[in-house]
């Protein structure tokens, strides 16, 4: 019963990783962008819904609502203002610049928020669950929910590569943007358009984070690392890739747990290096974005 | 830093400026917070102070100044343990209005200069910082505290270049064997100490489990890092100490930090029909395991876990999920002490601070201004600013301070000095957070009044 559990319990976690990782995914997919401040986006926009939750007396679920469309225009402001300057340039430009942006918001968040933690309260909702097997097989309410968020997200976004001509102009220049320049793509218009999408979904990733645990102002390069492996493990530029590299992560880790909890990273990283080395594009890697 | 010191003390409170210098013996000096903005080093002049607060103790005052002593002060004001040094502005403040006139050290009147630094919560700059005042700024005894990270690589660095050294606020084994330090063999020449250790927690959880009607069965959440592996060690951490008491510690195993999901844990402490559970646990990952232990079904009658449940803000994160849970207390407002220097009680400190800042009383408040107590103390018994006879002054140091009475004379090895722990509750309470600490246990320290017996947390 337990492995079952810790099995379950993997998956609701990939869903919270897979959904860290879809911003990656798309900013890599589409511009070859690997951005350090991923982590550092999400705890910002968990801090925004924090101080809209005060202010209102709201939930934090309707503080998405709110907290979603501010992102995406700090998606495009970011592009427009700074990584159009780094894109397709040594991507040393990029690391330095996007490192950079990772410590300004740390250093904007501590003076905004000083060090204290924060969270997200959703009361009891998030001490809820389905029993499946008494105590012993359990679906937390909260963790499914982020599941589904999760998977919803990707739904909407594969809909919206795969069937708009936005969708087709990205599937264009992630394959090749000088190509797609001379077929009369604004380069620039669809990587605004990326960076918005890459900055709302891990916005929504942060704010669910935030209702499970708590978060401060460094919190952000820790929860960078496994928003990378799953994006590795699924392959790059692979939506649906993403989602199964972090429920696969997420198995890992509490089956590795099971059998000791110091082995917890060590089996999840491991499972990563395995991946990488039999398989470096990823599981469902292709060099495009699907 | 400076920026941020500044906004932490922020004038929200409609409180007068005598009240409150009477009240904390303290000073809401805006031209001093001013000058602390401008410069690096948040280098202030006491002298720059017009009005002050009477001296209490007669060390102060005296006209001219014949020189200056510099204290260095190195603490995370940024970063991940800055939640530490949120006083440290409002300490600072406190002990310059005192030493406004100046301090008498063997006849003569010295300024004094504190010298704060930022060590962004990072080791390796805490050694680089401590460095540059030992160094550059030629500072004559140096204060530091808040966590092994800070106080450690600063003491090296004293230990090293022959400063003294006042340290506190890590538990005396992380400063002492964390620094290479074996007890009874290893002395410090420079460097002191005075904290609790692990021989004074643990009899403290056990003495508020022993109070609740428990099976006896205690679940372990010890995390692989310096604190966790040493409160999990099997000679000297918890598992022996736990064992001797007449308790059983399930302990599955080192898990990772900033961990996601605690589902093996919960299995465990289940299977063990654990009723009480213990750990040192970071601030994120205590939520994260105790609403997976709710949704799982699993809900002890008491959970004393170090380090998560320190600051009320943590608390007020967890909201009522957070009532009933214990933590370790060092310091609090109701502790009968008062500070060797103004005079002030913990109260009357800790409520000072919240008229400054808005903010509810910390522990480390407490500890920030002791440090200044027996760093003044030592510079006055050693009657000159030479920096081998302010340490043979801090060696044999017995004062009585807002944190209690430190006595180097008398410790558990020659560099450190032990104040005595109580055990706490977190309550509803009428208080900034909306929760607050109320002393449960006072089993180690019976001076201290109780504000209450240990509940057991309901579901």
């Amino acid at each position: 019963m337990n492995w079952f559990n810790a099995i379950i319990q993997g998956v609701l976690v990939g869903g919270l990783y897979a959904m860290y990782a879809t911003g990656l995914s798309v900013s890599f997919g589409v511009m070859r962008l690997v951005n350090l401040a991923h982590g550092d986006l999400a705890v910002g926009s968990a801090f925004i819904a924090s101080t809209f939750c005060l202010a209102t007396g709201l939930s934090p679920f309707l503080a998405i609502f709110v907290v979603l469309p501010l992102s995406a225009l700090v998606g495009i402001g970011l592009q427009v203002a700074v990584f159009n300057r780094v894109v397709g340039v040594d991507p040393s430009y990029q690391i330095v610049a996007t490192f950079g942006l990772s410590i300004a918001i740390q250093n904007v968040l501590l003076q905004q928020y000083a060090a204290n933690p924060r969270a997200l309260n959703i009361g009891e909702f998030g001490n809820r669950s389905l029993k499946l097997v008494g105590d012993d097989v359990v679906i937390g309410l909260f963790p499914l929910s982020r599941f589904v968020v999760a998977v919803l997200v990707l739904v909407l976004l594969s809909l919206f590569i795969g069937r708009t001509r936005i969708g087709r102009a990205f599937r264009a220049t992630s394959d090749d943007p000088d190509i797609a320049r001379l077929m009369g793509v604004n380069i620039r218009s669809i990587y605004a358009v990326a960076f918005a999408i890459a900055v709302t979904t891990v916005a929504l990733a942060g704010i669910f984070n935030g209702m499970q645990t708590q978060f401060s102002a460094a919190d952000g390069p820790a929860l960078l690392i496994y928003a990378f492996e799953s994006v590795i493990i699924g392959g790059l530029g692979s939506l649906w890739g993403t989602l199964c590299g972090g429920i696969i992560l997420g198995i890992a880790q509490t089956i590795g747990a099971e059998i000791d909890p110091g082995w917890k990273q060590l089996i999840g990283h491991l499972v990563f290096l395995i991946v990488l080395l039999v398989r470096p594009m990823g599981i469902f890697g292709k060099d495009e974005l699907r | 830093m400076n920026e941020n010191i500044e906004q932490d003390s922020g004038f929200r409170a409609p409180i007068g400026r005598r009240k409150f210098l009477a009240l904390s013996g303290g000073g809401i000096a805006a031209a001093i917070l001013a000058a602390c903005s401008k410069s690096d080093s948040a280098t202030t002049d006491t002298t720059a102070t017009a009005e002050t607060t009477a001296p209490a103790t007669g060390i102060t005052g005296g006209g001219g100044a014949d020189g200056t002593i510099k204290i260095g002060y190195v603490s995370p004001a940024t970063g991940p343990l800055a939640a530490f040094a949120s006083a440290d502005a409002f300490i600072f403040e406190g002990i310059k209005t005192f030493l406004a006139d100046g301090l008498r050290v063997g006849g003569k009147s010295y300024k004094v200069e504190i010298l704060s630094e930022d060590s962004e919560s990072d080791p390796t700059k805490a050694a680089a910082k401590a460095g540059k005042l030992i160094t550059e700024d030629g500072i004559d005894l140096m204060l530091v505290g808040n966590t092994p990270d800070t106080t450690n690589p600063v003491s090296d660095q004293c230990e090293a270049n022959g400063v003294p050294c006042i340290s506190s606020i890590a538990p005396w084994q992380a400063w002492f064997i964390g620094r290479g330090g074996k007890p009874g063999e290893t002395t410090f020449n420079w460097t002191y100490h005075f904290f609790w250790g692990l021989e004074d927690i643990i009899p403290q959880f056990i003495s508020m489990w022993s109070s609740l009607d428990t099976n006896k069965s205690v679940g372990g959440l010890f995390p692989n890092d310096g604190d966790g592996n040493v409160w999990g060690d099997t000679t000297v951490g918890f598992p022996p100490a736990v064992t001797a008491a007449g308790f059983t510690l399930t302990d599955p195993g080192r898990y990772e930090n900033l961990n996601q999901d605690f589902t093996a844990q919960i299995a465990a402490f289940k299977k063990a029909k654990a009723e009480i559970i213990t750990g040192v646990v970071i601030p994120p990952d205590f939520p994260t395991f105790w609403k997976q232990a709710k949704q799982q079904g699993f809900v002890p009658k008491a959970a004393s876990i170090g380090k998560a449940l320190l600051f009320p803000e943590s608390i007020q994160a967890l909201g009522k999920d957070g009532i009933g849970l214990s933590s370790e207390v060092w310091w609090s407002p109701n502790h009968p002490y008062s500070s060797s220097l103004t005079g002030a009680s913990a109260k009357e400190v800790a409520d000072a601070y919240t008229a400054s800042s808005g903010a509810q009383w910390t522990q480390p408040i407490g500890f920030a201004h002791a440090l200044f107590e027996v760093a003044i103390a030592a510079l006055v018994a050693a009657g000159s600013t030479d920096k081998t006879a302010v340490r043979d002054a801090i060696k044999t140091m017995k004062i009585d301070t807002i944190v209690g009475t430190v006595d180097f004379t008398s410790g558990p090895i020659p560099n450190v000095a032990k104040t005595a722990l109580c055990g706490g509750q977190w309550r509803e309470a009428d208080t900034p957070t909306g929760y607050d600490l109320v002393i449960v246990d006072n089993s180690l320290n019976p001076g201290v009044p109780t504000g209450g017996t240990i509940e057991p947390i309901t579901a």
